[in-house]
């Protein structure tokens, strides 16, 4: 089976379901003849055309305003935006439209588009291109919000996500995107929305993370004694959130540990933590810690591993909430 | 409002003719300042010593330097990411300005925000902005200030004019569209200046906007006057922009200007450039405004001589070393004061570890 990373396990989805499908439609800022900032669509101009690549101005809201109207008509548009920040512009479009036609015509229409974004920092990017937004969109009912970590998990996902009926932003962290290669199959598979992935068993505690952590995770589980046995989950779909896996974990170890990238104050582990304290409470031997990004903005990359959720963090609080 | 109510000076005079040989000295050192402190940017970034995203200026000096030299000091001024350059045209210092690059704390914002995020404060320069187009209804509101103070608090009797830059690429973000509105509708003093290098990342002009050989058409749409300028001669740029600024100085209106130029290097640090020839960069180098002004300098106003401009060369190539140095001896921004610090005045809980807001260290430069 051949190795790819996780750039090139997208782009094989992408050049696979516009051959699967004549209605999938690529568009956005140089995604054509430059096939993107990360060059994430590269090749896919060449194959497919300029009809079904399209280099768009530069007009977020615009790209986005008009997927929503492709979707509308059946089709199946995958936009991208170059980074996380320029979502911003974007917004409107995504959380009071894209999200809420399904609601808004009772099923009558429903918006099958696949806004990709490059998420995330490590990459030594300023603000605006390192931020982890995931939990704004997340606290907007209609949208699907997904991100893998591995190249296996992002084709199967994609894959999921384009042919899913309703508005999905697919996250797609930058810190692995050239990190590493696994094996990707070739043919046609989905990795279903909504499904968190155990990356490892334990019984000790559940540590609870999704995009590039999961690996600031491993390398923590390597620095811990090695009788203590952790329970890796990787969300993989922040919303809607398999809250079951998270459940039947920890009502397994008794103790958990959410690891995020994006600001502590309202972002998703404050959400898991409650779900935990809903479902667990008779279980729990320790409160649910966080490690995750301050409340303040992304810094320049002289502090941004500061900032992250990098592995010392993370032993530090599985030390703590083991020792509880 | 019609096309050019500006009027056109009388043939054989330029208002560039009135300017001292000092100022054109001046606009030479500037711009090749800028030149010079982009070369020695490009070297720091391929050293690994500058992070994120570096957008370099060279080939457009005569776009800052000649509008910047055609407004007052106190005049507000606000850019895009590409900011280097209006920064040092401004008046920022070459090492407060290499500091930010490499994240140091006596950078501009504390080595915070680098190379995308210049402001200056003491220097009227309010960024420096990462998301295209966002800083085009801040020019508005800036204008808005300039209005206020001198028609309502009447603080000043000083009609100033901001000047707001803009890429070609800007020209298709939604709220460009909306602060045109805005001011032509409040009839804000605000210059729109267009930095039209004929490409938006790896999009042709043509490729990216309806009209694009007539832009000023777009701002007509707005009841806002508009015009053309080659942006490649910094004498060009002063003839026709000083007296379109200070009309709309004086009537106390908006402008718009497309200032057609041209970038030398790729989009950022990190662009293979398939979206043009190097043919093309060729011909716009051999149009070079650096060049261009030497050459007025030296054989038509016999002010500068070849040693004299060695000597300058010399000279600027030793500040910027400086501000390298400088920037490299810095020292980076302490975690426990700056990580969770100039978040908000008041405390927050979550924004440090210990739960305590720290008042961050102030730039002695600024
Ligand atoms: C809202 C937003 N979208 C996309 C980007 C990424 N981006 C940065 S610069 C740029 C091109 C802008 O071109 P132009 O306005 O012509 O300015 P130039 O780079 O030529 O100075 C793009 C697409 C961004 N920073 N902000
Ligand atoms: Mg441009």
């Amino acid at each position: 089976m051949p190795e790819l990373n996780l750039v090139q396990a997208i782009n094989q989805a992408l050049a696979q379901e516009m051959e699967r499908d004549e209605r999938v439609v690529v568009l956005g800022e140089d995604v054509g003849l430059n096939g993107g900032v990360f060059r994430v669509t590269e090749g896919l101009q060449a194959k497919f055309g300029r009809e079904r690549v399209v280099d768009t101005p530069l007009a977020e809201s615009g790209i986005i305003g008009a997927s929503i109207g492709l979707a509308m008509a059946d089709m199946r548009p995958v936009p991208e935006i170059q980074f996380e920040g320029f979502l911003g512009p974007a917004y409107d479009q995504l959380v009071n439209h894209a999200a809420r036609f399904r609601t808004r015509t009772r099923g009558a229409i429903t918006i099958p588009m696949t806004v990709r974004v490059p998420v995330g920092g490590g990459i030594h990017a300023p603000e605006l291109h390192s931020d982890s937004p995931e939990a704004i969109y997340s606290h907007s009912p209609g949208l699907k919000v997904l991100m893998p970590s591995t190249p296996y998990d992002a084709k199967g996902m994609l894959l999921a996500a384009i042919r899913d009926p309703d508005p999905c932003i697919f996250f797609e962290p930058k810190r692995v995107y050239r990190s590493f290669k696994e094996e990707v199959p070739e043919g046609d598979y989905e990795v279903p929305i909504g499904q968190a992935k155990v990356v490892s068993e334990g019984d000790d505690i559940t540590v609870v993370t999704w995009g590039a952590p999961v690996f600031q995770c491993l390398a923590a589980m390597d620095e811990l004694p090695d009788d203590v046995s952790v329970e890796l989950i990787d969300l993989r779909t922040i919303y809607p959130m398999d809250t079951d896996t998270i459940i039947e974990s920890v009502r397994k170890t008794g103790r958990c540990v959410v690891v995020h990238e994006a600001p502590r104050t309202a972002g998703m582990g404050a959400e898991i933590a409650t779900v935990i304290q809903e479902a667990c409470f008779l279980h729990l031997e320790a409160p649910v810690q966080r490690v995750t990004g301050f409340d303040t903005v992304m810094p320049y990359y002289k502090l941004e591993l500061d900032y992250l959720p990098e592995s010392p963090r993370i032993v530090q609080a599985v030390r703590e909430c083991l020792a509880y | 409002m019609s096309q050019a109510t500006t009027s056109e000076p009388a043939a054989g005079k330029r208002p560039s003719d009135g300017l001292s040989d000092e100022t054109l000295l001046k606009w030479l050192y500037d711009m090749q300042l800028i030149r010079e402190f982009e070369t020695r940017t490009m070297q720091a970034y391929q050293q690994a010593k500058i992070g994120g995203f570096c957008h370099i200026y060279s080939g457009q000096e005569a776009c800052a330097v000649g509008t910047i030299g055609s407004v007052e000091h106190d005049d507000p001024v606000v850019t895009a990411y590409r900011d280097h350059g209006h920064a040092l045209a401004r008046g920022m210092d070459p090492k407060a300005c290499m500091a930010e690059m490499f994240g140091k704390i006596t950078g501009c914002a504390k080595g915070k925000g680098g190379s995308m995020h210049m402001f200056d404060k003491p220097n009227h320069l309010y960024g420096g902005h990462g998301i295209v187009g966002a800083q085009t209804p801040l020019g508005a509101g800036l204008a808005f200030a300039t209005k206020y103070e001198r028609e309502v608090l009447k603080t000043t009797d000083k009609k100033r004019v901001c000047l707001c830059y803009l890429g070609d690429g800007a020209l298709n973000q939604g709220a460009f569209h909306e602060a045109q509105n805005l001011a032509g509708l409040f009839s804000l003093p605000v210059i729109y200046i267009v930095e039209n290098n004929g490409y938006s990342m790896g999009t042709s002009i043509a490729r990216g906007t309806t009209m694009p050989d007539q832009l000023t058409l777009k701002a007509k749409g707005y009841g806002i006057e508009g015009l053309e300028i080659d942006g490649m001669s910094v004498l060009d740029v002063y003839d026709k922009f000083k007296p379109f600024a200070d009309a709309c100085r004086d009537e106390q209106r908006p402008g718009f200007v497309d200032l057609k130029t041209y970038r030398y290097q790729g989009h950022s640090m990190s662009d293979p450039q398939k979206y043009r020839t190097k043919d093309e960069v060729e011909e716009f180098k051999n149009r070079d405004s650096i060049a261009n002004l030497v050459d007025h300098l030296m054989n038509k106003r016999e002010c500068l001589s070849e040693d004299e401009w060695t000597e300058m060369q010399k000279e600027i190539r030793e500040r910027v070393k400086e501000a390298v140095k400088f920037a490299e001896e810095s020292d980076a921004p302490g975690v426990e004061e700056e990580l969770y610090s100039d978040v908000m005045v008041n405390p927050s809980k979550n924004m440090s570890p210990i739960g305590k807001y720290i008042e961050g260290a102030k730039n002695p430069l600024l």
